[in-house]
């Protein structure tokens, strides 16, 4: 049997933040046919994040619910609809105006992503030595001697010996080998921050808590931060220092993983555990709720957008949009339910 | 103990034939009974759809089934062996006996008719004697099983959720009132709040009509919870086989531990877990012995060299290892 582990020794994370996110919105635009009429998608809408130095942050939500183009927005993958990404307090925009391209290199160099499927984020015709030669020439880091920079590289995703990996082609690779090469490539960068795009759930269960594992450990020695994409929350509370919930394209509820895994307080968050397999639950449990599904981001329902589906919802809910409610040690959830006082 | 109703023994799939081939399944014996819930859990390339289309003969070329013989139990008591019947034969037993839910329930339906027609097609195609109205009755009922309003009976495909169409799948399954539900990953592309709601509605269903179902997938997690038996596969061979909760609190395999280790949990005290080092084996150059033992943390010296045989032990357990040797021969 295993030590228990402390969640990434608490005491040593700093609260230095790396990158902030404030306000962000993304709406995508529709165009309808035979219509003049204007529409969009709000995928994403005034979400605020904070990713601290040496410090995981884990963004859970289900599929549509804008978590993936978060972390795009983040990348500067696409343009801002409205609000402000801000890296060590620094406003950046780097898809506006003169000078984008070197801007947009110089900000990659400091965040770097890594993408879910390590079966088409590698080029099928290039070894891995190209992939991983091609991120150091470009972030400027190729240093004085290439093989050592590569072998330093695969040995820090525990790649070894590395010419053993170096002359292959990602289809000779395991996918969680292949996912590794991605993590050297981005680590080739030696940026800040990583944002790691559901990094596991295309990987084989088995080998899926290597990878994470590993980004764990680099975390620790590189003093990276990390955004750590999932739906999977339960993998939040093995991985993440603090975790924040999603839902159709807003922040529902956020705070340290353990608080927000044990003492979920949005009635989203709630459902999200109580739906988790759980080879523990007793055998015959109904609770019903969590009918429905989530809503059409072209038309979000006014409100709260998960009050069609909540056990709880009120009047208020149908009509006013929840701010963010403080429950304490940096615990907040956005709902009409913690409005009064949050004891 | 129960009855019987689907019998798998001693099945070997290959892909391709002559020197190149690979075989994907050797030597699996599985047994279903009646009303039961069979997971058949494994990683991706351990054989499981393979095993699923195998014994269904359903497989597209180039994968065959070598050996072995699949025994289905007609309800009037007599045994077929689905692997030897004729084609008119099997035909009568497919979906009315036996019938599959397709993994990807966006790819299984046609997108360019509505949901009511691909319903009726099939109980027009395996039960022609039926009248139109008594077809669309027969759908509309379907529907409203699987918890869909029957107003939605006219949908397109696209105008449906995923959710929504893994459901219409289920119906489409149950048209003829199977015995026996084959389902590959049904819920693997959905979320899990509608992942469970698909499985409790599901387990619902199958107290309501008893027919059994092999469920397979990858997510251990969700079959421990869900299924009454668990087969684990690794590398085309059933590594262990043990009621659910038998498995869950003492696997046997080292290899069902790893997985069952690989999970993160959501209660209780938080561990380190590791997940199981290496990856799985090429099934072109497989090791000699037990296919696992390169990532066996308890490998013995014998496991390098001979195949551990699935034997059966006194509970009513099966495992194949060298560190459980039961009833080998």
């Amino acid at each position: 049997m295993t030590a228990e582990v402390a969640p990434a020794v608490s005491g040593t994370v700093s609260t230095e933040i790396v990158l902030e996110a404030d306000g962000l919105t993304k709406h995508f635009p529709v165009r309808a046919a035979l219509s003049r009429e204007k529409k969009a998608v709000r995928a994403v809408e005034n979400v605020s994040l904070r990713l601290r130095r040496g410090s995981v942050t884990a963004l859970v939500g289900e599929s549509g619910s804008g978590k993936s183009t978060v972390a795009r927005l983040l990348a500067q993958l696409y343009p801002l609809t409205s609000g402000e990404i801000r890296l060590h307090g620094e406003p950046v925009a780097v898809q506006r105006g003169w000078g984008r391209g070197r801007r947009f290199r110089a900000y990659c160099r400091r965040v770097q992503m890594i993408f879910q499927d390590p079966f088409a984020s590698l080029n099928p015709v290039h070894t891995i030595r190209y992939h991983l030669t091609r991120a150091l020439s470009i972030h400027g880091n190729r240093g004085d001697d290439l093989e050592k920079s590569l072998a330093d590289l695969l040995s820090r995703v525990h790649l070894t010996p590395a010419d053993r990996y170096l002359d292959r082609y990602p289809h000779e690779l395991s996918g969680g080998q292949r996912q590794r090469v991605a993590i050297a490539r981005a680590l080739a960068a030696s940026p800040e921050v990583l944002l790691a795009d559901e990094p596991v759930s295309m990987l084989d269960v088995s080998i899926r808590l290597g990878v994470l594992n590993l980004l764990r450990d680099l975390k620790e020695r590189l003093h990276l931060s990390i955004l750590y994409i999932t739906h999977d929350i339960a993998s939040a509370r093995y991985f993440a220092d603090e975790t924040v919930v999603m839902y159709a394209g807003q922040v529902v509820e956020g705070g340290d993983s353990e608080t927000v895994t044990q003492r979920p307080a949005h009635p989203y968050t709630q459902l999200l555990i109580e739906s988790a397999p759980d080879p523990d639950r007793p055998a015959v449990e109904e609770k019903d709720g969590g009918a429905g599904e989530p809503p059409s981001l072209i038309d979000p329902p006014a409100g709260c957008r998960f009050h069609p589906r909540c056990p709880f919802a009120m009047d208020v809910c149908r009509t006013e949009l929840p701010p963010r409610f403080e429950l304490g040690d940096g615990h907040f959830a956005a709902c009409w339910l913690y409005r009064e006082d949050a004891s | 103990m129960k009855e019987r109703i689907l019998e798998v023994r001693g099945l070997n799939v290959d892909y391709g034939a002559g020197p190149g081939s690979v075989r994907a399944v050797r030597d699996v014996d599985l047994t279903l009974h009646r009303g039961e819930v069979l997971g058949l859990a494994g990683e991706s390339g351990s054989g499981k759809s393979t095993l699923a289309y195998g014994m269904t003969r359903l497989l597209p070329p180039p994968g065959v089934v070598a050996s072995g013989e699949v025994l289905y139990h007609l309800q009037d008591g007599t045994t077929v062996d689905l692997l030897r019947i004729r084609d008119a034969e099997l035909r009568r037993l497919r979906w009315s006996e036996i019938a599959i839910v397709f993994q990807g329930a966006i790819n299984s339906l046609n997108p360019v008719q509505r949901i009511s027609t691909q319903l009726v097609d099939v109980i027009k195609a395996h039960s022609p004697k039926t009248s139109p109205r008594a077809r669309q009755d027969r759908a509309r009922e379907l529907l409203e099983l699987v918890g869909i309003a029957a107003d939605r009976l006219h949908s397109y495909p696209h105008q449906l959720s995923g959710g929504m169409r893994q459901r219409v799948m289920i119906a489409m399954a149950l048209a003829l009132d199977p015995r026996v539900v084959v389902m590959d990953e049904p819920t693997t592309a959905l979320d899990v709040v509608v992942q469970r709601q698909i499985l409790r509605t599901l387990v619902d269903l199958r107290e309501r009509l008893g027919f059994s179902v092999v469920f397979i997938t990858h997510d251990l997690s969700l079959l421990v919870e869900f299924s009454d038996r668990i087969a684990i596969m690794y590398a085309g061979q059933v590594v262990e086989e043990a009621a659910s909760a038998d498995l869950y609190r003492s696997p046997l395999h080292p290899y069902s531990d790893g997985l069952l280790r690989s999970f993160p949990a959501l209660k209780g005290e938080k561990r380190e877990l590791t997940g199981i080092p290496g990856s799985p084996p090429d099934l072109r150059s497989m090791p000699a012995g037990c296919a696992f033992h390169p990532r066996c943390p308890r490998a013995l010296d014998v496991c390098g060299d001979r195949v551990p045989l699935l034997g059966q032990s006194r509970d009513g357990r099966s495992v194949a290892c060298w560190l459980h040797p039961v009833a080998v021969g």
